[in-house]
């Protein structure tokens, strides 16, 4: 009898420790989870062997590239929640344009934006999977209207009075951006004394 | 542990016991599937590593204030890269009227540039040794035409951290010689 029990005890596994390694497998994967976000401009980023990470906060990028309709673009994305609603209230003053607090409170749970500041209101208000369609013509950084060196300014400046640390800058570019745009953003840069910054790359095998 | 014991206490007759025994046992099966499954969809869902980033210091940029004093450099340190246009490269070592070595074409990578940088690295540290400054290593002039693009300008400046050359500048500035032979190509 008790032989033949044992046997057919033994033909079911035992799944409490698998089911033990998995949700403890899931629990940790939930709570490290930062859901990537459709990018509004997506951009394919050369590689490099450089190690440094950026950091989380107190972090500007300015992500350069190609839209969908072929024509190089300049977005714009504030890393912290805080520092993203001061800047909007100081773009909108320094450029008369009126943010309500709710836009205000929605901008600073956005992501990256391209469009000039009168239109920013209405990408605050699509949904956020709207956004990344709503083909957004980039942040305008010509001589006669450049809101991409308000921006920076403005960003700065909020980043000092919230965390007391300079902001930042790191340039996002697609691979196959030409160089003169890139220096166009550098030049900004540079006007206003930023003379060291971070390019964002991708991760390049060790054999390279 | 996740088996669950329903009690022995109610039934009186023997079969009844015995049925209630083989329950017992929770199927844990499904539940590790739907575990799993989750697993996964985090794990695909999740940016886990943040994107690296690549530390670029640029001169300081003052248009009132004029630099009179020219650093004056050795033209024996000096190697100018021209990137041009389909990932292609021309260097030369001095100046271009008195070449030290090229100008020649050059392709990026492993066979590339980065021997050339690192035979021409080692050929100036020898001779400012024998200078007696073995601190003066080479100096590395990247010049980025317009037709090069920012996958070129990464490369380079990666080549320049992977052969650990520490004095190198971006130039867009070219002369009329140098427009010259980067054209021809």
């Amino acid at each position: 009898m008790a032989k033949l029990k044992m046997k057919k005890k033994s033909t079911s596994t035992d799944m409490t420790a698998m089911c033990d390694v998995a949700f403890l497998l899931l629990t940790f994967f939930i709570l490290t989870a930062t859901a990537k976000v459709p990018e509004a401009l997506p951009v394919d980023m050369p590689s490099s062997v450089a190690q440094t990470k950026l950091p989380d906060t107190d972090l500007a990028i300015i992500t350069i590239g190609k839209g969908a309709d072929g024509k190089s673009k300049v977005f714009f994305d504030i890393k912290g929640r805080e520092i993203r609603k001061r800047t909007l209230e100081g773009m909108g003053a320094k450029l008369g344009v009126n943010f309500s607090e709710e836009d205000k409170t929605k901008f600073a749970l956005m992501d990256d934006f391209g469009v000039p500041l009168a239109n920013l209101k209405q990408i605050i208000d699509m949904k956020a999977s709207d956004r990344t369609k709503a083909n957004q013509p980039g942040i305008p950084m010509d001589s006669l209207n450049n809101q991409l060196k308000d921006w920076l300014l403005v960003s700065r400046r909020a980043a000092i009075d919230i965390d007391n640390k300079e902001l930042q800058i790191a340039i996002k570019g697609d691979a196959k951006e030409e160089y003169p745009q890139i220096r166009k953003i550098m030049d900004i840069l540079q006007d206003q004394k930023i003379n060291s910054f971070n390019l964002v790359t991708g991760m390049r095998d060790k054999n390279f | 542990m996740a088996e669950l014991n329903t009690g022995d206490g109610g039934g009186g007759k023997g079969g009844k016991v015995r049925s209630k025994k083989q329950n017992s046992k929770v199927d844990l099966t499904a539940m590790v599937d739907l575990a799993f499954l989750l697993i996964t969809f985090f794990m695909l869902t999740t940016s886990l590593s943040k994107p690296q980033s690549m530390d670029l210091s640029l001169p300081d940029k003052d248009p009132n204030q004029k630099d009179t004093k020219d650093t004056k450099v050795d033209e024996n340190r000096t190697m100018t890269v021209m990137l041009a246009g389909d990932n292609k490269m021309v260097y030369y070592m001095g100046l271009l009227a008195t070449p030290k070595v090229g100008p020649k074409d050059i392709t990026y990578g492993k066979n590339g540039i980065r021997k050339v940088l690192l035979t021409q690295k080692r050929a100036v540290l020898a001779y400012s040794t024998a200078l007696g400054k073995p601190k003066n290593g080479i100096i590395v002039i990247i010049k980025p035409t317009k037709k090069s693009n920012y996958r070129n300008l990464v490369d380079i400046l990666d080549e320049m951290a992977i052969t650990g050359v520490e004095t190198y500048a971006i130039v867009p500035e070219f002369s009329p010689e140098e427009t010259k032979l980067v054209e021809k190509k």
